[in-house]
């Protein structure tokens, strides 16, 4: 089966719908399924599971969470990155704070899903933004699917979860395809995934950057052998299967598409530095500090991370000797 | 000389029906011209609602000021912006508006009192809120206008700001622009109550009008400005128009079908152009649509030979200050 990412995503809300009827999905134009994932699912599961918005993202969020503290487990469909901004109160200081200020009485089980996540090309500045490390800095459970399978299997266990989930589906990613022979089911929140095994230098990729360090490694192959880590979900971090990655490379190179001060690869970084193996100082490629993405086409590209970036970085740590007797641990 | 009225002057019908043409003039030119690839990231065109800006603006001093929407480039233009330099914008280049920074949605020019088109809904009304304010504070006889659509009518930021707007009397006029949809959502399914009801609750006078004929529009903006001028506080218009073409170019490639053929060849029925021709003197209407040509062809002209930014300017004007972030690449 030939399976795209918006498919995937499609068949997630599908079977999650089918199998517990808890489920229901608020947003705008879902009723036309106008961004994809929500194709059909009026038609199949009827208004009064898929509620199709007026544009008052702060009550309809408001509403999911009230929705989700009584027994249901709403699907949030946000149709730009920057939405996110309007519903921060509601996400940060209601969702995920309701379980512990209420002394475990209650839990809220929202799914937020923002199906075309980062630069989307000629979008601009209010179109423009990729705000997972805002929510894994607020400690909200924060997913970033590279692949199709991934988006299906880490929405599932999303809309499984019992805490708020926000769920971003680069726009990057959105043109993968892959040809699925396996039975798709739901991957554990928290999880990461090698892509392709290396023995000199770990590249955390988030996202759709993914499929460019993949290409990157695949280039370099050649002078160097490199480890593709995709984390999957920023938080929880794996941070045992990032550790057990180290203990092979020792060399940490992080592409992320945050701005870079206080953005996830910072964190990666600093973990990494106080408390995993390196035999090299590690390097990351992000947006620039505070980043706007301008409209001009070849000015937003400038601002995103690239794999010329990457290669520089790769390079650069390769090119680091240690001296370090740790270096012995790991040969 | 021609003896034609130019390009922002308003203050005639053959200078309004001449604003029509150019708005919608320079529309199928931007049409063209994200269908060929030239403009990236679309538009969300105007094409049927031009009565409205034009209407408006022509009751506007030029002291005035305004905020706009996403659908923002009919408002920009009959504010008196140079075509050439919108249509630069929306190609990125140097020329543009906003030297290629803001795009289509982003379109400003603040020497015309236009501050600018916006990507969030509703945003813009609350900050012409701010612009009325300042200027009453200032001791200056300026009014400012808030372009929104029936969408915006359900942010809560909008009717928080009409109650601020009511409460302190300040001088702003809210322009509903209520063409049916929010995207694909029907605006009856949408508002409850009424628009004009909605204004009216905060106290603020409150008046419907045929948004498809610029004549109608001028009169009833003309009233409401003068009263706000005089400090008798907001006033709302709801007009009532349509977009004859889909919510943003990209809908041409999506099968959507929200509303019928049959409604939208009604509404292309009542279209603000020949309504405008119809009061001018027998073939004048003719030389303005060959003169709005000829001016759209230099446009065009200038757009494309003004140069592409540079890369290394990426992040200019950022802060206002100059302050420089640090590269994404850390270098
Ligand atoms: C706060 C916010 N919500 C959603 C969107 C996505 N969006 C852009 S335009 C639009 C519809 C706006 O409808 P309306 O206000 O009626 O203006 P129209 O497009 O009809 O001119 C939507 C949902 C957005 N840009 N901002
Ligand atoms: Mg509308």
């Amino acid at each position: 089966m030939r399976l795209s990412y918006t498919k995937a995503l499609n068949r997630a809300l599908t079977d999650a719908l089918a199998e517990d009827p808890a489920v229901c999905v608020f947003g705008e134009d879902i009723g036309a399924g106008m961004a994809g994932p929500t194709l059909n699912l009026l038609d199949r599961f009827g208004p009064g599971r898929i509620v199709d918005t007026p544009l008052s993202e702060q009550a309809f969020t408001s509403m999911a969470i009230g929705a989700a503290l009584t027994g249901r487990r709403p699907v949030i469909e946000f149709q730009i990155p920057s939405l996110l901004f309007l519903v921060f109160e509601q996400l940060v200081n209601q969702a995920h704070k309701f379980s512990l200020m209420t002394g475990g009485q209650a839990n809220v089980p929202l799914t937020c899903l923002v199906p075309g996540s980062g630069s989307r090309d000629g979008w601009a500045g209010q179109h423009s933004d990729h705000p997972y490390s805002l929510f894994a800095h607020a400690g909200m459970k924060t997913v970033v699917p590279a692949t199709p399978t991934d988006a299906y299997g880490l929405l599932r266990s999303a809309i499984a979860d019992p805490d708020p989930v926000v769920v971003f589906a680069p726009a990057g990613a959105l043109p993968v395809r892959e040809t699925v022979t396996w039975e798709l089911s739901p991957i554990p929140l928290g999880s990461a995934r090698i892509h392709r095994e290396g023995a000199d230098v770990t590249v955390v990729a988030v996202g759709h950057l993914v499929h460019d360090a993949l290409a990157v490694a695949e280039e370099l192959a050649p002078e160097v052998s490199v480890e593709v880590f995709d984390p999957r979900t920023l938080y929880p971090f794996d941070w045992t299967a990032l550790a057990a990655s180290l203990e092979r490379t020792g060399r940490l190179v992080v592409v992320d598409d945050s701005n870079r001060s206080c953005g996830i690869g910072g964190e990666i970084v600093a973990t990494a530095a106080e408390e995993l193996r390196l035999i090299a100082p590690p390097r990351r490629i992000t947006r620039p500090d505070g980043a706007v993405l301008p409209f001009a086409p070849a000015l937003d590209r400038a601002l995103q991370p690239n794999r010329d970036q990457l290669r520089d970085a790769v390079r650069a740590v390769m090119k680091h000797r240690p001296t370090s007797s740790r270096e012995d641990r790991g040969r | 000389m021609t003896g034609l009225p130019g390009s922002a002057d308003l203050g005639s019908p053959a200078g309004r029906y001449r604003m029509l043409r150019l708005i919608r003039g320079f529309e199928e030119l931007a049409l063209g011209l994200v269908k060929s690839g030239e403009i990236t990231g679309g538009i969300h065109p105007y094409i049927g609602q031009e009565a409205v800006a034009v209407g408006v603006c022509a009751a506007l001093r030029p002291q005035d000021r305004i905020t706009s929407t996403h659908r923002g480039h009919g408002h920009v233009l009959a504010k008196g912006a140079d075509p050439s330099r919108l249509l630069a914008e929306l190609l990125g280049r140097t020329g543009g508006l906003n030297r290629g920074r803001g795009g289509s949605m982003h379109a400003a020019d603040f020497s015309l009192g236009i501050l600018g088109a916006n990507g969030m809904v509703g945003a813009g009304g609350a900050i012409a809120v701010g612009a009325a304010w300042s200027a009453r504070q200032a001791g200056e006889d300026r009014v400012a206008v808030a372009f929104f659509g029936d969408g915006a009518l359900n942010q809560g930021v909008l009717l928080e700001s009409f109650n601020l707007a009511a409460m302190w009397r300040l001088p702003v006029l809210f322009v509903c622009e209520n063409n049916g949809y929010a995207t694909t959502l029907p605006a009856a399914t949408a508002v409850a109550g009424s628009a004009t009801g909605r204004a009216a609750a905060f106290g603020i006078p409150a008046v419907e009008v045929d948004g498809m004929d610029a004549e109608a529009v001028r009169a009833a903006a003309a009233e409401a400005v003068a009263r706000s001028a005089a400090g008798g506080g907001p006033g709302f218009l709801e007009c009532r128009t349509y977009r004859f073409e889909g919510h943003h170019t990209m809908e041409r490639l999506m099968k959507l079908r929200y509303r019928t053929p049959e409604e939208v060849a009604d509404w292309r029925g009542l279209d603000p152009l020949p309504r405008a021709a119809a009061l001018l003197p027998p073939g004048l209407a003719e030389r303005l649509d060959a003169s709005v040509a000829q001016q759209l062809a230099a446009a065009r002209q200038f757009a494309l030979d003004s140069e592409l930014p540079s890369v290394e300017g990426a992040l200019d004007h950022l802060y206002a200050d100059g302050l420089r972030p640090r590269a994404g690449s850390g270098a």
